[in-house]
């Protein structure tokens, strides 16, 4: 458990971390807080010969709420997420969501780029990412592109990014004012990985009923994924009791969870319905902003 | 002379609450652990293990290893001369010798983690690069992880004794079938506990450095059992025991596992003497888990017989321990202990258990805080829930009724065989209902009782009580030398080790009110070989008792000598003298104060000898809630009761009790060491092994009493750092039954996993 050896760059442009990306041909990694890549390394399971530290470059710790949405800059941490006021009204679920991240330790470093990069299939800013359909900006050796969070996750700690890229930022549209929202998760103790959790909002229409439902789930798949049925399940109609058992039903059903050492398949499909359940229950409580 | 009990003079440390001497250090980051400590050219070792649970060694190549960079040395079994030596056991039996371990594999390996090859490199990241260029190539053996599987199996761990049960402990008393013929009620239950790991912060370390010119080894990074590694290596280096040093630094936690004498402990040596370099060894957080004593994976198959009014008859059965690939030094302690205090605080007139030790592909396993105690109280506590419910009779009434009482003392357990040098025991002092009417009274179990089973707010309320004994104050001896120094202060140099209960303080408390001066003038010195000629050290709950009372031997005699000294300086017969705080006085109003006479280099050993147990008893009541959408628990209160005979020190005290209750939840509903069926450990971090963490358990209140000293020794203390977790199995596990009692959901197998918690409850619904 102890860092095999790598070089350190820590470029101050962004071209020149691309430069060292590419010519690193895949052996060759950005490095953001540390938070994982480095644990990663530790126990040998990847052995980069470079690690390209991102801190050095200008531009990527900005947090941008404007009419078009907010824009966080990759470097982010989580806890300048949380400290931010702005994005308890212009995004609240993604502090809310983000209080669930690790520990002050882990969250003093750790980086919503790093986290979206990672992949982690359990960790909870791919999936807020998916169900507010986040579009992720990237910049590479073959210039910018922007992708859709639904496009980034690829598999478990894979995504499409080329091993070239930076993730520089990640944008979300506008939060509408009749959005309501909540993000559950149970991990077996606090700022652990969960052993499953789901995103939801929606808004509210003029005759109370839910509009563009989104539930995504982490921590249920090998990257965070949508809960369509479950979506469907309550799509237009008023969130009452009735609506939030057929969408725990729903999401149940539609998912098949793996089992491992911390929880059983069967339990894990349970409990996404269970944690759905009880967060629309949260969701409709919530007065308009 | 200060009598100890009762008197309030100036001098009064014993009993308060005195905040421990070392935090200082320890909360200034000025703590000196193993790792802080280099020595100029050491190297460094990394040791290969086996990713192998069972299997023949065809061959070892560390050709690949050896041209490395800065790779110095490998040493495998091939660099042993003669046969391997193997690790002595602390408490030998007849049956076990051929399951001990030796220090590296040769023919065999037989676990997951086995030592195979050690690296010497110049940092300990070159040597962890050079475990890739060993080359192990073993033939693979069929894998036993499950204990009554092994003992079915044909396939053997150790060819030669053409079994896989290491022993049999038999506990005994009375007549076990008549009791069983006479019963009116008998309850039955198959039940196990898992396997774990002690997990001390602080990883195990060594750090050996061999003098070539003197002959002498010594060795950093001591911990519980000093004096009696020096013994083992000593031995097993063929070197005297006056050349070999083991030092001891400051220790992140013990629990019983770290200290004991491990391969690495020779190996480490080994290699210090053999390329005469010092060496250091810190072991990681993987490694520790996969070779670090494990313990506590148990199950039984047990009755009790009552009366119908719930008295208890007897007890037999069968306990099953998986002790993992080989016997360790201490591996035997939690076998015979869980059967012969599985009746704990009960009056069982007869018994009958057998245990199993049972040999398997998996960690060798060794004692772990509470050893086999925590185990046989999950047992039996779980039994008598079950019992008063198909009885009629109430949990309370049925405990007070079978709990020891003042007039039976002393009460003899079990005689369990083979013995160890422990065969018999009894339960020293005290009357068990005062604690567990404590217990009720402080938990307002009247009012509590309402809540039992019912739902509130989505979460199901249970509670439960239990009942325990602790052993304490291990034998055989305990040894502290004490040194006037010129300005008057006073050097106590303990043999008890300190492995961060706090015995710098405790030491010094007792030391300074029989010696009536301020603590502060009293400096600790702990747990090395080159302190004093013998010691022994901290296991069984022994420092503050055995390590107390050596201390006040040497106060004793320190004042002897004292007097002689005054009397010499004044011309008068000792006699004549009388000493108080810190002052020889003649009646004529001259005095002589301690400082003074230190010029005659006073100095003294004192020691306590005793080989009777101490026997902490109380009583431990939970309050639970349990989410079934979830199957999270959690633990809203929960209360322990004790008494210690003698309070030292309150604060450290309730550090033990509070730390080990939590250290039981740990037990109850995360911790596991998780093997597959090829015998690979699946837990490798501590994002894996669940242990608690400071927010998980806010609530644990402890209340300790001393209304009955332990007549074992002159301070009437009783060993206390162990009890706090005894309990937590069982109790926990009542409460979240009699949570779950509309589903009839009755918990068979440790952890109470959110996941294992809801299947319960799932399967008792589909079942209704
Ligand atoms: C004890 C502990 C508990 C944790 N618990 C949680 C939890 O509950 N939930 C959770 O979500 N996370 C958790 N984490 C992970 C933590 O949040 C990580 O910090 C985060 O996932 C990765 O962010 P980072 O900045 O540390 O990335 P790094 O470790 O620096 O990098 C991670 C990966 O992303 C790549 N990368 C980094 N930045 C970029 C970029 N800008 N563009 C392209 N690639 C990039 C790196 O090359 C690497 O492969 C935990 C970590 C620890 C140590």
């Amino acid at each position: 458990m102890k860092l095999p050896q790598f070089d350190y760059q820590a470029p101050t442009s962004l071209i020149e971390a691309v430069a060292l990306l590419m010519a690193g041909k895949g052996d060759a990694r950005p490095l953001s807080g540390g938070q994982s890549i480095l644990p990663v390394m530790a126990f040998r399971l990847a052995e980069p010969s470079l690690l390209v530290d991102l801190r050095n470059i200008p531009d990527l710790r900005a947090i941008e709420v404007s009419a078009a949405g907010v824009r966080i800059g990759a470097m982010v941490r989580w806890r300048d997420i949380l400290d931010n006021a702005q994005l308890k009204d212009a995004l609240p679920l993604l502090p809310e969501a983000v209080d669930h991240v690790a520990h002050y330790q882990v969250r003093n470093r750790g980086t919503i780029g790093g986290s979206l990069a990672h992949a982690d299939p359990a960790s909870e800013m791919p999936a807020v990412a998916l169900a507010l359909d986040a579009v992720i900006e990237v910049v590479g050796a073959k210039g910018a592109r922007d992708i859709a969070a639904a496009d980034l996750f690829t598999g478990s700690l894979s995504t499409s990014l080329s091993h070239d890229e930076i993730i520089v930022a990640v944008r979300f549209p506008a939060w509408p004012a009749t959005r309501r929202y909540a993000f559950e998760e149970f991990a077996r103790r606090r700022g652990d990985f969960a052993l499953a959790g789901v995103a939801t909002c929606y808004d509210v229409d003029a005759q109370g009923h839910a509009k563009n439902v989104r539930v995504s789930a982490l921590s249920i798949a090998d990257t965070p994924i949508r809960l369509k049925a479950a979506e469907a399940a309550i799509e237009g109609r008023a969130i009452d009791a009735d609506a939030i058992k057929a969408a725990s039903a729903a999401a149940s059903a539609e998912v098949d969870p793996a089992g491992d050492i911390h929880a059983s398949a069967r339990y894990r499909k349970a409990l996404v319905g269970t944690l759905l359940g009880r967060a629309l229950t949260r969701a409709a409580a919530r007065t308009a902003r | 002379m200060k009598p100890h009990h009762g008197a309030h003079t100036s001098n009064s440390y014993i009993g308060a609450h005195i905040e421990r001497v070392e935090d200082y250090r320890f909360l200034r980051g000025e703590g000196k652990y193993l790792d802080d400590i280099s020595r100029e050219g050491q190297w460094h070792a990394a040791f290969a293990r086996s990713q192998i649970a069972h299997g023949k060694i065809r061959s070892i190549d560390v050709s690949k290893a050896l041209a490395m960079p800065g790779v110095r040395a490998v040493i495998t079994a091939a660099d042993i001369e003669g046969d391997i030596p193997t690790i002595p056991f602390r408490r030998p039996n007849p049956t076990i010798g051929p399951y001990a371990q030796p220090i590296i594999a040769r023919d065999k390996v037989r676990y997951f983690g086995e030592p195979i090859a050690m690296i010497l490199a110049d940092s300990p990241e070159l040597a962890e690069d050079a475990l890739q260029g060993v080359v192990a190539d073993i033939e693979q053996l069929p894998v036993m992880i499950d204990c009554k599987r092994a003992m079915e199996d044909k396939s053997l761990l150790f060819d030669v004794t053409g079994s896989n049960l290491a022993s049999i402990f038999n506990a005994d008393k009375g007549d076990v079938d008549a009791a069983f013929a006479s019963a009116d009620f008998i309850i039955r239950d198959q039940l196990s506990t898992q396997r774990q790991t002690a997990l001390p912060m602080e990883t195990r370390g060594l750090l050996a450095e061999w003098d070539a010119k003197n002959g002498k080894l010594t060795v950093s990074g001591a911990a519980k059992l000093p004096f009696f590694n020096r013994t083992t290596m000593a031995a097993m280096m063929n070197l005297p025991e006056t050349a070999v040093d083991y030092i001891e630094l400051d220790v992140g936690g013990g629990f019983g596992a770290r200290g004991e004498f491990y391969p690495e402990d020779f190996l480490v040596a080994f290699g210090a003497r053999k390329f005469d370099r010092p060496v250091k060894w810190i072991e990681d957080r993987r490694e520790h888990l996969m070779a670090i004593g494990h313990s506590r994976e148990a199950s039984c198959d047990v009755e009790l017989a009552f009366s119908k009014d719930g008295v208890m008859l007897g007890m037999r059965g069968d306990l099953f321990i998986n002790i993992g690939a080989y016997v360790r030094p201490n591996g035997m302690t939690p076998v015979r202990n869980a059967a012969q205090f599985m009746s704990g605080p009960y009056r069982m007139p007869a018994i009958h258990i057998a245990a199993y030790a049972c040999v398997t592909n998996k960690t060798p396993a060794g004692t772990y805080r509470g050893p086999g105690r925590y185990e046989g109280n999950f047992f039996i506590e779980r039994l008598i829930d079950q019992a008063a419910a198909g009885l009629g009779v109430d949990r309370l009434e049925i405990r007070r009724r079978n709990l020891l009482t003042h007039e039976e003392m002393p009460y003899p357990l079990a005689t369990v065989l083979p013995s160890d040098g422990r065969a018999d025991t009894q339960c020293d002092s005290g009357d068990y209902r005062v604690c567990f009417d404590a217990c009720v009274q402080e938990a307002n179990w009247a009012e509590k009782s309402k809540l039992q089973g019912k739902l509130i707010d989505g979460r199901y309320h249970g509670i439960a009580i239990g009942c325990f004994i602790e052993g304490g104050a291990s034998g055989p001896q305990e040894n502290a030398r004490m040194v006037l120094e010129k300005n008057g202060d006073i050097s106590l140099f303990a043999g008890s080790s300190g492995i961060g209960q706090g015995i710098e303080t405790i030491l010094a408390q007792i030391a300074a009110d029989y010696l009536e001066i301020p603590m502060e003038r009293i400096t600790v010195f702990h747990g090395s070989t080159n302190l004093l000629k013998k010691g022994w050290g901290s296991y069984g709950s022994r420092a503050t008792v055995m390590g107390g009372s050596a201390v006040i031997d040497a106060c004793k005699k320190l004042l002897a000598l004292f007097r002689i000294s005054a009397a010499k300086r004044l011309g008068v017969e000792p006699e004549a003298i009388t000493i108080a705080e810190g002052v020889a006085r003649l009646a004529d109003g001259r005095s002589v104060p301690l400082a003074e006479v230190a010029s005659d280099h006073l100095e003294v050993d004192g020691s306590f000898k005793n080989q009777t147990p101490t026997y902490t008893y109380g009583s431990a009541f939970a309050h639970v809630a349990v989410d079934p959408g979830t199957g999270h628990v959690d633990v809203v209160d929960y209360v322990v009761v004790d008494d210690v005979g003698r309070i030292i020190n309150s604060m450290t005290l309730h550090g033990q009790v509070m730390g080990a209750a939590v250290q039981g939840f740990g037990s109850v509903f995360s911790e596991e060491l998780i093997y597959n069926e090829e015998g690979q450990l699946l837990v490798g971090s501590l994002a894996d092994y669940l242990i608690p963490t400071a927010s998980d358990y806010p609530v644990v209140r402890c209340v300790s009493m001393e209304q009955f000293p332990s007549p074992t020794n002159p301070l009437g203390a009783k060993g206390a750092g162990e009890g706090g977790i005894i309990p937590v199995g069982g109790v926990v596990t009542n409460a979240v039954a009699n949570a779950l009692s509309s589903f009839g959901v009755q918990p068979k197998t440790l952890p109470l996993t959110p996941s294992r918690v809801w299947e319960m409850i799932e399967d008792a619904r589909v079942r209704a």
